[in-house]
This record gives structure tokens, C-alpha cells and sequence, in this order.
């Protein structure tokens, strides 16, 4: 079970341990097709050309294997979709609950992964 | 830096401002679209949309991208996720900057900015967005089962999203800062027949509270003016949408006290060249078919203008 955006997905916890042991720095954003998460895809799929050394991600909520990311510690606390989560060398190193326009992602981007 | 000039630059990719587009760019008008956020504005948040004629039935998502697809088929630039830091529409030719240094000039301009939701800008409410403050119950609602919280606002939505919380929450408390509610009688009266709903008129929230996640609430009653706590996990805002117009405000444009833009039969401000459409301009109805149609109406009436200008041009050579 996949989401229906042109963005790459993460299918199951394993296929996401792969991803962060594969790449320095991976952006996943966990939702639904629902109105708070949508424009983070939007925002995350014209970043792809801009940020070339990250990996960008979705992954479905409901999904059962999406435990890997709403049991994180950093998102113990969050009570709106989506959750997402930045990734440098296997380790969280930032994570957001809800909406978030495209300067408060690109802050992020910038501060843990450089531009 | 070189400045880009275009025939038309038009200002928001929701459903007016692409709509524009298409007709500027069908009848071979060099067309630039510009966009704080993603193409779509606000249709892209609708999960379902079931009253555009001739589909039954599309998600918001999907017909933003048929939209952003027509228009670029068309031959529209466009430009997302950027942001003006300068505007110039005064002059005869219309010139903007963007805060990556690029600039553009233009013979004519349409505002298509569109709305976005009102907040409370009330302290604590931008620390605890997705830690228990939310604006979205079909997104959120289920994060909160078996567990207090408070809707905010007095019409249709706010009454029916109370109700619609009422399947997870055990208690919805209802503030609002009138003596009564906006909405439609058949909304309210099943807000007041629910019993997980209280209701506290004449209120409005002061603080948010808490550390990791929000914990309660201050409130303060407007008749009295005695502020109180209540303990609860969340909070669902819908206290309406205000006009992305923030660029334009102490400016040339006309905006009415609801800092909406005002126009004239032809989508056209007080400023010539400079039209508007959409949900930023100020009006009654806004649908996503009366954005479409205000932006047909300003890319015509744009169009005309472009002619005449180009006409006077060939006149004086």
C-alpha cells in the first residue's frame, strides 16, 4: 500500500532501514491524501531538483508497517498528520507534526542536511 | 540580473489563477504563473470534489494537477514555492521581484492570491500545531479517541465538524465569541441536541498551554471578563478564511476592510493593467467555479487590455 503521489514511497520499516542505511540524509513524509499533508508532498516533489543529496519520501500512515515511524520517540508528542521525519546517517535528527509551509521545511533542510 | 518581461504575470495557481492562465496562454500570451505554495491553492485540499460540472467526482489533488498540466500544455511558465519581495504595478509596465533574486516586468498583472484559514494568533498556538491544535478533523479527529477538546468558531464548519469529533472525542467543547452561532439552523440544532457537546458562547481562548503537548486551555468570558482553565488534549480551529493579500496592504491596490481586492465589472482594480479573480477578491460566493470563472473573466479582460496597449503602441510608431 502505497500513496498516490509522484514522490518515491517507502513500503514496509524494512525497506526504510535500507533507505537511511543507503542514504546521508533522507526526508520522509508519513500522511494521508488528506488536506494538511498533500501540500508537503507538492512541497517535497519541487524540492528533489533543489535538494539532489536528499532522499525524498512518503510513506502511508495507515499503512501497519508505518509503526516505524509513528513509535519514534520524536513523534511521541504529535497529534496531527503528517508526521515527518528527517533522516542524516541512519539517525533522526529533526521531525514535524502537520502542515508545514516550504520555508519551514527548507530551514530544516538546510540546518541538518546544508544545501 | 536580467529582468523577464511577459505579457500577462499572474499571482496564485489556485483554480482562478490557472484558469487565467489557460486563457492567456491559448490566445498567445506570453504568461508567467507564480505561487507562494504548490499549484492548486486551496481545491487542492478537498478530498472530494462532487459539484464541478461534468465530473462527477475528483479529488482536489488530482484536478489541481489537470489544471497545472493544461496551463503549462498551453505554454505558461510557472514558478512555484516563491516568494515577491517588491512590486512596482503602478507603472505602466508592472514589474515584482522574488526573494531569489529574479525579477519580471509585465503589461498586465491578475492577482488570483486566493485565502487561506484563519488563526487565532493567540500565544501558544503556532508551538502546539500538530501537538494538539488542529484545523483539519477528517486529518486529525482520530488522534483524539476517547479524549477532550474544543472546536472554535460559530458556523457552518465549526458546527459541523463539533459534531462530526463527537465520533472520537468524549467531550467537545464548543467556544465561540458571539451570543449566538453564524451557521445554519439545522447545524446548530444538532451541535446543542449532541450531548458530548457543551457550548460556551461569548468566549474566546487567551492562551494555549502546556509543554510537550497542549494541555489546556485559558479562556475568557466576554461578558464578564473572568478568564478560566480547562484541562483537554486538543483544539479544531474554523473561524473561517481571510484573503492572501498581505503583499498588497499600505499599496496602490484597493482592498476593502476585509482586506479583500475590489474591483470593477471587468475583475479590473483601481489600478489599469493590474485584474484580480478568485477568492481574494471581495465577494459573497467562493466556490471553486467562481474562481474559474473570475479568472476567465480577468484573463478576456487582460487580453483585451494587452490588444489595445499593443493597438496604441503600433499607432504612435
Amino acid at each position: 500500500m502505497v500513496l498516490p503521489t509522484p514522490l518515491k514511497h517507502v513500503e514496509t520499516a524494512d525497506h526504510l532501514n535500507k533507505i537511511i542505511s543507503e542514504n546521508e540524509n533522507v526526508m520522509v513524509c508519513c500522511g494521508r491524501m488528506g488536506p494538511m499533508c498533500i501540500p508537503v508532498y507538492g512541497i517535497m516533489e519541487e524540492l528533489q531538483e533543489e535538494y539532489k543529496h536528499v532522499d525524498f519520501r512518503d510513506m502511508l500512515f495507515d499503512s501497519p508497517e508505518a509503526h516505524i515511524i509513528r513509535n519514534l520517540p520524536e513523534c511521541s508528542s504529535f497529534m496531527g498528520l503528517p508526521f515527518t521525519v528527517y533522516y542524516k546517517n541512519g539517525k533522526v535528527v529533526a521531525a514535524t507534526s502537520s502542515i508545514q509551509n516550504r520555508d519551514q521545511i527548507t530551514s530544516i533542510l538546510d540546518k541538518e542536511f546544508g544545501k | 540580473m536580467e529582468t523577464v518581461h511577459y505579457d500577462s504575470i499572474i499571482i496564485g495557481a489556485g483554480p482562478a489563477g490557472l484558469t487565467a492562465g489557460v486563457y492567456l496562454a491559448r490566445a498567445k500570451a506570453k504568461t508567467l504563473i507564480l505561487d507562494s505554495g504548490v499549484a492548486g491553492g486551496q481545491m487542492i485540499l478537498t478530498h472530494e470534489i462532487a459539484n464541478y460540472p461534468g465530473i462527477e467526482s475528483i479529488s482536489g489533488y488530482a484536478l489541481s494537477n489537470n489544471m497545472r498540466n493544461q496551463a503549462k500544455k498551453f505554454g505558461c511558465d510557472m514558478l512555484s514555492g516563491v516568494s515577491i519581495t517588491q512590486i512596482d504595478f503602478e507603472s505602466e509596465i508592472k514589474s515584482l521581484s522574488l526573494s531569489n533574486g529574479k525579477s519580471f516586468s509585465a503589461d498586465t498583472i491578475i492577482l488570483a492570491t486566493g485565502g487561506r484559514s484563519r488563526t487565532l494568533g493567540v500565544p501558544g498556538e503556532a508551538n502546539f500545531k500538530g501537538r494538539g491544535i488542529s484545523y483539519c478533523a477528517t486529518c486529525d479527529g482520530d488522534f483524539f479517541q476517547d479524549k477532550e477538546i474544543a472546536v472554535v468558531g460559530g458556523g457552518n464548519t465549526a458546527l459541523e465538524e463539533a459534531v462530526s469529533l463527537t465520533k472520537y472525542a468524549s467531550k467537545v467543547t464548543l467556544i465561540h465569541q458571539f451570543d449566538h452561532f453564524q451557521g445554519f439552523k439545522h447545524a446548530e440544532d444538532e451541535a446543542r441536541s449532541n450531548e458530548k457537546i457543551h457550548i460556551n458562547l461569548n468566549s474566546r481562548i487567551v492562551s494555549f498551554n502546556g509543554e510537550d503537548k497542549l494541555t489546556s486551555i485559558t479562556v475568557e468570558n466576554l461578558l464578564t471578563h473572568e478568564q478560566y482553565d480547562i484541562g483537554l488534549d486538543g483544539v479544531f480551529i474554523f473561524i473561517g478564511y481571510e484573503a492572501n493579500t498581505d503583499f498588497l496592504q499600505g499599496r496602490c491596490i484597493h482592498l476593502n476592510e476585509r482586506q479583500e481586492i475590489v474591483t470593477d465589472n471587468k475583475l479590473q482594480t483601481n489600478v489599469p493593467g493590474v485584474f484580480a479573480a478568485g477568492d481574494a477578491l471581495a465577494k459573497r460566493f467562493r466556490q471553486i467555479t467562481t474562481a474559474v470563472s473570475d479568472g476567465t473573466i480577468a484573463a478576456l479582460n487582460a487580453m483585451e487590455y494587452i490588444n489595445q496597449k499593443k493597438q496604441k503602441e503600433a499607432a504612435h510608431q
